[in-house]
Formats: structure tokens, C-alpha cells, sequence
């Protein structure tokens, strides 16, 4: 058996191994996610959500998924229909690609590039296309004006976010994805710390680079119906949904890796152990978060009103358990499989935890105009984003000229860039009332 | 993508998809038309360079209907005009017959028709608030507003027993005498809204994107609104401080104290401002009435047929959309020679196209929220 | 003499005892001595219900009964605003009433724009607030167009009204008042009256290419109805 775990096919199995346990799992995740977020919607809008399919609407996704492949393939008319058959697939197709240098732990990645970054953004940045040819073969104004203005808006935020990360890629001094990750365990510190408002630009960059709220003007039903994807319904609208939600993932995914330390748990560079044994106090924490969330279910348990949902918060709170007492037995586990599984739940927590934001931002804000958007994205994040850049450089360059502590430097260096960003928002504000024209 | 904010560059080159100029039709389906409008916009570019709204999509024949029905028959068929704020169609119609009999309702049903015209008020602009932001794209503010509407129609439904067409008014007073726990109820409404609003307005009024998407939007000069004959909040929001409840008091308004807010620019925001005002100011009416209603009957003596000695009137109220005005004509019969109702969203949305042109097509949805019609006042 | 609701009316005394009659008594005296408006003759109905006639003197101001009011009528009007308008137009102002408190003023139709102009302009009456129109089918100018005009300054409304003919156009007001542009459609829509100098007179609440005037009184919309049932289902209708 053992040529059969020989390095050289490990090689070759594991990466297709994770590719097929992506591919697989990113659909039900997307769906999943968008249970998520109508819980969320829901919780903030004081009503419930999705009840009735399933307890707590947990089949809900399920549901819609059979309903979409169910539905009747309706092509318009005029519509080209290679393009129409085309476009959602280059959509989703360059979400899923840009997974394959994403570092979900410190083994679990199907390629680790070295220019792993180049890679996911050039990528993404061919998703653009799905877009356009969408909204041209829909033969439709409103998809076509919709299509152009995704495009639009697309570009000139990947532009800002794109400047947004480099800052945090001086620090870390490599484009591949495993080798950042682990440039902010050697420093000790997640790039975040050095450089917030590079998160913060790439944030916004990120939330307009997927077409969510408050940058959500291609798709919104009140002004254009549904954009480019009007024409498009049942399963080629559900590519597009799910190229959406896979996007969402992977710039939650840079994020993480960028700004938060990707797979590296808090302070994973300080090592306080048990006493008398190999086991760290903090690789505890998975375990006990989930004890926590455990704890949690079975107290609402007894609170809900009718029994069938007394019974599945009380699985629920198992099925946590069952997870919790997985992380906590892989502590016994060889370094490893533990760095696997716990890198594994870090990355997860801190992606949804950003897809969080996003969420969150969506019910908050409204919407912001076109003309707005685009002023915000050349005005604003640009400028700013290489104020960042040169400050942070600067910053750099200053700890190795004269040494002392790169940390003072960031601050002296992020202080600056707030100072520019809070002149150019005051600027912006001036600026941004369109004068309407008295057509008379 | 943007249009060009020089005027000059309109005239120049072609758009994108190769004409000069298109004609938009945003349909009477439509998720922010409010109702059945039609709005066909000649766009150059993102530019709207000449509207047109055809209406008439819920013409009903309520002017018609109303010279084949008796006085009283006829009042439930107003609340169906502007159905969002039922109330006030059926106060400004019963005193405009009242006026016409030459009578008055007592005292009593006066101030109870004030406090479930201002609640109606509050209930009418929390509806406004909620589908103009959504329009706009803030998702949240419709659910509060609509839970602070449902309190409000729970109180009109333990009145009359209905929540939306509530034909609350008789003509003479009132039909019901306030329930038990009726000023409870205001009272908890209105000690619980204060804070509602300032929820809203957390949410929205200081929002670097609410602003950027309202301020400078739609803007009405005061000249234009009052050569358009507009009324109501969008005529403050211009500059003109006028209220039918101060300058020509009906009901029991004269007793109370509250101010009519007034904005400047005429702009959406402004109109988005005067409208929270106003919601604070119909809080504050309702409590000074509920204070002290007074003891008394609640209808007028004046018998079960109703007919008026010839002539006509017009009496119009200030309802939540603006002057609502009623004209009846009698021939002496029991049946009205004549209705006319002044719909305030059929005059004030002329100004629409006064309003949209120059500005970008993103904002027509915005500017059809804020100048608040229905189109049940619109097309009757 | 404005239209002013808080005003009360100023028979609204209980009246003394004995009195009971006199609101009844005093009613057919007067109709003799108003003017008579374009209206139907008024009605020799008491629209209001007697307090039953006694003749005791016990007690009157018991409050029991209601508080008898003349039952309101139009009565002439020549207030300040009315003999200004005569002043300057002469003939072409009829009877001016004061009905319900509320002033009326009749004019010419040929000359509502002039005269319309002048209230805006001179009298200030910067507003209108409605323009509409009555059908009163068995006269010879079968259409009232009514203004409803309204001062800011003097806090003051007054209604104009001309009669028109079925096929007498009426000079349009658009250009004093651009709100009367929908108003005017609408006016035409339901009654027919064209309205010259009118912009873009068209159909606004009825489809574009209906035939008749809805609200005209001798609009026979059962007639319409079975008419087009029979033509275009080829039954008769069984309305």
C-alpha cells in the first residue's frame, strides 16, 4: 500500500481529491449561505425568516435548489444563443478556478502557486466576462445597461481592492498564498493590525467587486429589474447565483488570508502549553467556541414553542457537541491533522465571519446611485488606497533603515492615510450633488 | 457610463446603443411605481430629458358612482381613494356634507375625528417612509415602519372594525363611541413612537448615501409649486409654510398646538425631512387631544334622510398626501348632483415632470417615492 | 367673506321660547327674496328635523333641543372683490352668490382667461386649487366650468364659474396656471368641453380611444354596454 501514499501520486490525488470535495460542497455551501443571510435579513428586519421548509427552514436551500433545476429553460427570442449558453458558465467557471490557490489550512489546498494571488484576482477578473456576455445575448436594454454598469463598476473596484492588498503584500513579501499566511505567523501578528485601512479599502473593493449592497445598482429589482440576469432563469440563473456566492467566498477568503491570518489561530505565534503536556492552551479555544454555540442551543431549546423545534435545537446543540469533541479530540491528534482540522475551522469562522459583514451591510445601507458609485470608487478609494500604499511603504522602509518597531511605524504611517481619507470624504461630499439641469 | 453633467455635451454625440435618444417605459408594473403608473422617459444617455405619465390605470368612476348614491351611501366608496390614509378621505367628505347641511358635528366627535386623522397621518407617512427608502435601496426602515403601522390599525380596527377602508366618520359625527381603552392605547402608541422615529432617523437622515441619493434630487422651486398647485408636504418642503390645519382650522385643530415644519430647497431630502417632522407634530396633536376628550354626543341631530337645500361647497382638509378637497353640488334630492373630489396626488404629481427632468434615471424611482401619490386619489 | 369653516354660523342660539316656529314660519318668506342662482329652484323641504312644536314656555334653554339653524341657501354677494371685478369687466361678471359662506362668482366663458389672468395677477390669487366642471343637461349652456381659486396673502378662496355650451370651446388657463393642464384634460375627458390654447388636450383617465363623456348625465353606459356586447360577443346582454 505504501506506494500508493508515495509522495509523488499524494501529488497528483490530493489536489483532485480537494478540488472534488470543493466542487462539491461549494453549491450546498452557497445555498446554505443564502439561508444565512435570509436569517439575518430576517433577525434585522424583526421577523423570522424561512420557517416552514424544514425546522427553522434548514431544507430551504434543498428546496430552492430542485425548484431551479425543475424549472423550464426559458432563451428569449432574439437572444445569441451561444452566448446566453456561454455566459453564466464563464461565470461560474472562474469562481469555482480562483478556489484552486485559496489555503484553506496549511495542506488543504489544491495548488499552492507561487503567485497564488495574481492568480485568484486575474481570475476573478475573467468572471467580468460572464457578466457582459450575459447581458449582450439577453437581447434586452435593461440587461445590456445593467451588464455595462456591473462591468463598470467591477473594474474600478478590483482596481481599488487590488491597490488595497499590495499594502498588505509588502508586508508579507510573497504572492503566494501559503507563503503570506505564514509570513504573519513569523511576524507574530495578522496583517490587519499593520495595515487597517488597506482592509478597509479592500472591504468596500469587495463588496462592489461582487455586486452586493450598497453597490448593488446593476441588480437592483427597483431600478432595472434584475439587470443582466433578467432574462436568465431557473438552472442558468442559479450558475450565476452560485458564481455570486462563490465569488463571495473567495474575497472573504483573501481577506482572510491577507488581513486576518488565514488558517493561524489568535496568537498563533506565542506558545503557552499545558503544563505537562504538548497541548496549547489557545488550540483550545475551537472546542470551547463551539461548546459555547452547544450550550447555546440546548438553552433556547426548552424556549421554542413547538415540539418539533424544541427537538431539532436540541440536535442542533448536539451536533455542536459532536464537533466540539471533534476538535477537541484532534488535539490528541498528530501536529498534522491537527493544524489541518483546527486551520481548517479558523479559516471558516474568520470567512464567515467577514461574509458576516457583508450581510450586515447589505440591510443597513441603501443604495448607492451610479454616478455616486463610480465617484466613490475613482475619487475616494484610489486616491486613497495609494496614500496606503506609499505610507505603508514608507513605514517599511523606515524599520529597515533605522530598526525599531514596524507596529509605531504603521500607526504614524495609518494615521496619515486616515487624515487624507478624511480630506478627500470632505471633498467627495462637496461634489457629489448632481445640479439638475432646469430642462426648460 | 455617467451622463454628462455639462448641458451642452448632451446635444453632441450618440449613446452607447447607438441612438439619440431612448424612450424608457416603466410600466404600470412596476416595483416602485406605487400602484398602476406609467411613466414613459425620453433618456439621453442616464439623462431624463422629457417625462410623461399616463395615469388612469384605476379610474373607478367614483365621481360617477357618487350622483347615483345617497350621502351616507356614498361615504364608504371615498376610502377607497387614497386607501393608504382612508381616514381623512372620510373626515374631509363628512364635513364637506356637513357644510352643506349647514351643520356641525359636536364637539366630542370633532376631537375624536382629530386623533384618528392625525394616527391616520402618522400611519400614511410610515407607509411613504418605508417604500421610498426601499425604493432607494435601504431594505430595513419598511418592516419598523410597517410594525408601527400595525399598532395603529389595530387601534382603528378596535374602533370601527376595519383597518384599512375604515369609513370611521358618519356624516353629522361618528357612528361609535370610543372604546374602552381607546386613550390607552393612543397614549402607549404615542409614548413608544418618540423613540421609533428617532430609530428611523438613526438609520437614515445622517447616512452619507441616504443624503447623497436624496439631497439635490427632484427639486421644486416654491414658485413652481404653487403655479402647479401642489399642496401638502411636498409645498413645505419648498418653502411655503402653509397648512390647511392653521390657515383654515376644521375639525378640532384650532385647539391644539403644533407647528407646521418647513424646509427650503424643495429638494427629496427636505421632503423626507418634513415628513418625520410631521409625524412628531401628529404625536404631539394626539396627545394633547387624548388629554381631555370631551363629554358629549357624538352625532349631530339631523335625521336619517339626508337632504340638503340646493346649492354647493367646497371643503377641503389637509390630508397626509395634501389638500384633499371635496366639491358637492346639491339639487335638493337626497342624491348629490355633483362630487368632485381635488385629489392631491392627481395635482402634485404633475410636478413630476417638473421635477425629473435633467436629473439621472436612478432617480425617478426616488422622485416618484417622494412626492407620495396613490393612485387610487390619482385616478379614482 | 371667505371661506372660513371656524367661522359659526350666526344662527346657532337656541332660540326662545316659543321660537320653535319662527325658523319654520320664516322660511317661505324668504326664498322670494334671494337671487336665484343657476341652480334648480331650491326645494320647499325643511332639511333638518323640527324639535317637536310645543308650545310650553317650560324651560326652552334646556338645552334639549338642538340649536335651530336657517338651513343654508345662496344669498347675493358684492363684497370688495366683487365690485372690482365688475369695475373692470362689467357685463362679462354675472351673479355673484355667497353659498355656504363661500363666494361665487359668474362669468363669461369668453372672457375666463382675462378675467382669470387679473385674479392672479392683481388680486393675487396665486393658486388653483380646482378646476372642474357640472353638467346641468336641460339648460341651454349645459356646462358649469368651475375654478377654485385661493390667495396666500389674503388667506381668501373664490370660485369662478362660466357656463359653456356643448360645443363652445372654453379659453384654457395653462398658461396662468400650469396646473390646470391635467385638470383640463381631465375636464375634457369626462365632459367633453374643449378647452383652447390647451397644450396637449388629450384623454387622461379614460383609454385614449373611448368614445363618449363619462360623466355627462346623459351618458348611457347601459346602452354603451349592451351596444358592444351585442357587437362584439354577439348575444344580448343581460344587464
Amino acid at each position: 500500500m505504501s506506494h500508493l501514499l508515495s509522495p509523488s501520486i499524494m501529488q497528483l490525488v490530493l489536489p483532485v481529491l480537494y478540488a472534488v470535495v470543493i466542487v462539491a460542497v461549494l453549491p450546498l455551501l452557497a445555498g446554505y449561505i443564502v439561508l444565512v443571510e435570509r436569517k439575518v435579513m430576517a433577525d434585522m428586519q424583526a421577523r423570522l425568516g424561512p420557517m416552514r421548509v424544514g425546522p427553522h427552514g434548514l431544507l430551504q436551500p434543498i428546496a430552492d435548489a430542485v425548484k431551479l433545476l425543475l424549472k423550464e429553460d426559458i432563451i428569449p427570442d432574439k437572444a445569441d444563443r451561444l452566448l446566453f449558453w456561454l455566459a453564466p458558465l464563464v461565470s461560474v467557471t472562474m469562481a469555482l478556478l480562483a478556489y484552486a490557490a485559496l489555503p484553506i489550512g496549511p495542506a488543504f489546498q489544491i495548488a499552492d502557486l507561487n503567485i497564488g494571488l495574481l492568480f485568484i484576482l486575474a481570475v476573478s477578473s475573467l468572471g467580468i466576462y460572464g457578466i457582459v456576455l450575459g447581458g449582450w445575448a439577453s437581447n434586452s436594454h435593461y440587461s445590456l445597461l445593467g451588464a455595462l454598469r456591473s462591468a463598470a463598476q467591477l473594474v474600478s473596484y478590483e482596481t481599488a481592492a487590488g491597490l488595497g492588498l499590495i499594502s498588505a503584500l509588502l508586508l508579507a513579501g510573497s504572492l503566494s498564498m501559503k507563503d503570506i499566511v505564514l509570513a504573519q505567523y513569523d511576524q507574530g501578528i495578522w496583517f490587519i493590525f499593520y495595515v487597517p485601512i488597506g482592509f478597509f479599502i479592500y472591504m468596500v473593493g469587495s463588496i462592489a467587486e461582487t455586486n452586493r449592497a450598497p453597490f448593488d445598482l446593476p441588480e437592483a429589482e427597483s431600478e432595472l429589474v434584475a439587470g443582466y440576469m433578467t432574462e436568465y432563469s431557473g438552472f442558468r440563473w442559479s450558475l450565476y447565483f452560485l458564481a455570486e456566492y462563490a465569488n463571495m467566498i473567495i474575497v472573504a477568503g483573501i481577506a482572510t488570508t491577507l488581513f486576518l491570518g488565514g488558517w493561524l489561530r489568535p496568537f498563533a505565534s506565542s506558545h503557552t502549553a499545558l503544563p505537562g503536556t504538548s497541548i496549547e492552551l489557545l488550540d483550545a479555544l475551537p472546542s470551547l467556541l463551539v461548546l459555547g454555540v452547544a450550550l447555546y442551543c440546548f438553552y433556547l431549546a426548552p424556549k421554542q414553542p413547538v415540539k418539533i423545534q424544541k427537538l431539532v435545537m436540541a440536535m442542533a446543540g448536539g451536533l455542536c457537541l459532536i464537533i466540539a469533541g471533534a476538535l477537541a479530540g484532534a488535539l490528541l491528534a498528530p501536529p498534522a491533522v491537527l493544524q489541518g482540522i483546527h486551520g481548517a475551522f479558523w479559516f471558516l469562522a474568520k470567512v464567515f465571519a467577514y461574509i458576516y459583514f457583508f450581510l450586515w451591510f447589505r440591510f443597513t445601507f441603501p443604495r448607492y446611485r451610479f454616478d455616486q458609485l463610480m465617484r466613490l470608487g475613482w475619487r475616494f478609494l484610489i486616491p486613497l488606497a495609494l496614500v496606503n500604499l506609499i505610507a505603508t511603504a514608507t513605514a517599511l522602509l523606515a524599520t529597515r533603515e533605522w530598526g525599531g518597531s514596524l507596529f509605531l511605524y504603521t500607526i504614524l504611517a495609518d494615521a496619515v492615510t486616515l487624515a487624507v481619507a478624511m480630506f478627500l470624504a470632505k471633498n467627495d461630499e462637496v461634489d457629489s450633488i448632481v445640479p439638475v439641469a432646469d430642462g426648460e | 457610463m455617467t451622463g454628462p453633467r455639462i448641458p451642452e455635451l448632451s446635444n453632441v454625440s450618440t449613446t452607447v446603443l447607438g441612438a439619440d435618444e431612448i424612450i424608457l417605459n416603466m410600466g404600470p408594473q412596476h416595483p416602485s411605481t406605487h400602484g398602476v403608473l406609467r411613466v414613459k422617459l425620453k433618456l439621453d444617455g442616464e439623462r431624463v430629458v422629457d417625462s410623461e405619465c399616463i395615469i388612469g390605470y384605476l379610474h373607478r368612476g367614483v365621481e360617477k358612482i357618487a350622483e347615483h348614491r345617497s350621502y351616507q351611501q356614498f361615504a364608504p366608496y371615498v376610502d377607497r381613494m387614497d386607501y393608504v390614509a382612508a381616514v381623512s378621505n372620510g373626515l374631509g367628505y363628512c364635513e364637506a356634507a356637513e357644510k352643506l347641511l349647514g351643520t356641525e358635528a359636536p364637539i366630542r366627535a370633532r376631537v375624536v375625528r382629530t386623533i384618528l386623522t392625525e394616527l391616520q397621518r402618522i400611519a400614511s407617512h410610515l407607509l411613504w417612509l418605508g417604500t421610498h427608502a426601499l425604493d432607494i435601496g435601504a431594505l430595513t426602515p419598511v418592516f419598523y415602519c410597517f410594525r408601527e403601522r400595525e399598532e395603529i390599525l389595530k387601534i382603528f380596527e378596535k374602533y370601527c372594525g376595519a383597518r384599512l377602508t375604515t369609513h370611521a366618520f358618519r356624516i353629522g359625527g361618528l357612528q361609535y363611541e370610543t372604546y374602552d381603552g381607546f386613550e390607552q392605547d393612543v397614549k402607549r402608541f404615542c409614548d413608544d413612537f418618540a423613540r421609533r422615529i428617532d430609530e428611523y432617523e438613526t438609520l437614515l437622515t445622517e447616512n452619507r448615501i441616504w443624503v447623497g441619493r436624496t439631497k439635490g434630487v427632484g427639486i421644486l422651486s416654491a414658485a413652481d409649486a404653487i403655479a402647479l398647485g401642489v399642496t401638502g408636504p411636498v409645498l413645505r418642503a419648498s418653502g411655503v409654510k402653509w397648512d390647511l390645519r392653521k390657515a383654515m382650522p376644521y375639525a378640532a385643530y384650532d385647539q391644539y398646538k403644533f407647528e407646521i415644519p418647513t424646509r427650503e430647497t424643495g429638494d427629496t431630502y427636505d421632503r423626507y425631512v418634513v415628513r418625520m417632522e410631521e409625524m412628531r407634530q401628529s404625536r404631539l396633536i394626539c396627545l394633547q387631544a387624548i388629554e381631555n376628550i370631551p363629554a358629549g354626543p357624538i352625532m349631530a341631530r339631523i335625521g336619517k334622510v339626508l337632504k340638503p337645500p340646493p346649492g354647493e361647497v367646497y371643503h377641503s382638509i389637509e390630508a397626509p398626501k395634501g389638500e384633499l378637497g371635496y366639491y358637492i353640488v346639491s339639487d335638493g334630492t337626497t342624491q348629490p348632483y355633483r362630487v368632485r373630489v381635488r385629489p392631491p396626488s392627481f395635482i402634485n404629481l404633475q410636478a413630476f415632470d417638473k421635477m425629473a427632468r435633467g436629473s439621472l434615471v436612478a432617480d425617478v424611482v426616488a422622485i416618484i417615492g417622494t412626492i407620495d401619490i396613490v393612485l387610487g386619489e390619482v385616478d379614482r | 367673506m371667505a371661506n372660513d369653516p371656524s367661522e359659526k354660523d350666526p344662527v346657532s342660539k337656541p332660540p326662545a321660547s316659543g321660537a320653535e316656529e319662527k325658523p319654520v314660519a320664516q322660511k317661505p318668506a324668504e326664498p322670494s327674496q334671494t337671487a336665484s342662482s343657476a341652480d334648480a329652484p331650491k326645494s320647499a323641504d325643511v332639511p333638518a328635523p323640527k324639535p317637536p312644536a310645543t308650545t310650553t314656555p317650560a324651560a326652552p334653554k334646556a338645552a334639549a333641543p338642538p340649536p335651530k339653524e336657517a338651513p343654508p341657501k345662496p344669498l347675493p354677494l358684492d363684497n370688495e372683490l366683487v365690485q372690482k371685478l365688475k369695475a373692470r369687466f362689467g357685463d362679462a361678471i354675472g351673479e355673484t352668490t355667497l353659498d355656504r359662506k363661500q363666494a361665487i362668482v359668474t362669468i363669461g366663458a369668453e372672457q375666463l382667461r382675462e378675467i382669470s389672468r387679473y385674479c392672479r395677477d392683481e388680486e393675487k390669487f396665486d393658486m388653483l386649487v380646482d378646476l372642474t366642471a357640472v353638467d346641468w343637461p336641460k339648460r341651454e349652456k349645459r356646462f358649469d366650468v368651475i375654478l377654485i381659486l385661493y390667495s396666500f396673502a389674503k388667506n381668501e378662496r373664490v370660485r369662478l364659474k362660466a357656463h359653456a355650451g356643448e360645443t363652445e370651446p372654453v379659453p384654457s388657463v395653462c398658461e396662468i396656471w400650469p396646473a390646470a393642464n391635467w385638470l383640463e384634460r381631465e375636464c375634457y375627458d369626462m365632459f367633453g368641453i374643449v378647452f383652447e390654447g390647451h397644450p396637449g388636450l388629450k384623454r387622461i383617465l379614460m383609454p385614449d380611444e373611448w368614445q363618449g363623456y363619462p360623466l355627462r348625465k346623459d351618458y348611457d353606459i347601459l346602452k354603451q354596454d349592451t351596444d358592444w356586447v351585442r357587437e362584439n360577443l354577439g348575444i344580448e346582454s343581460a344587464q
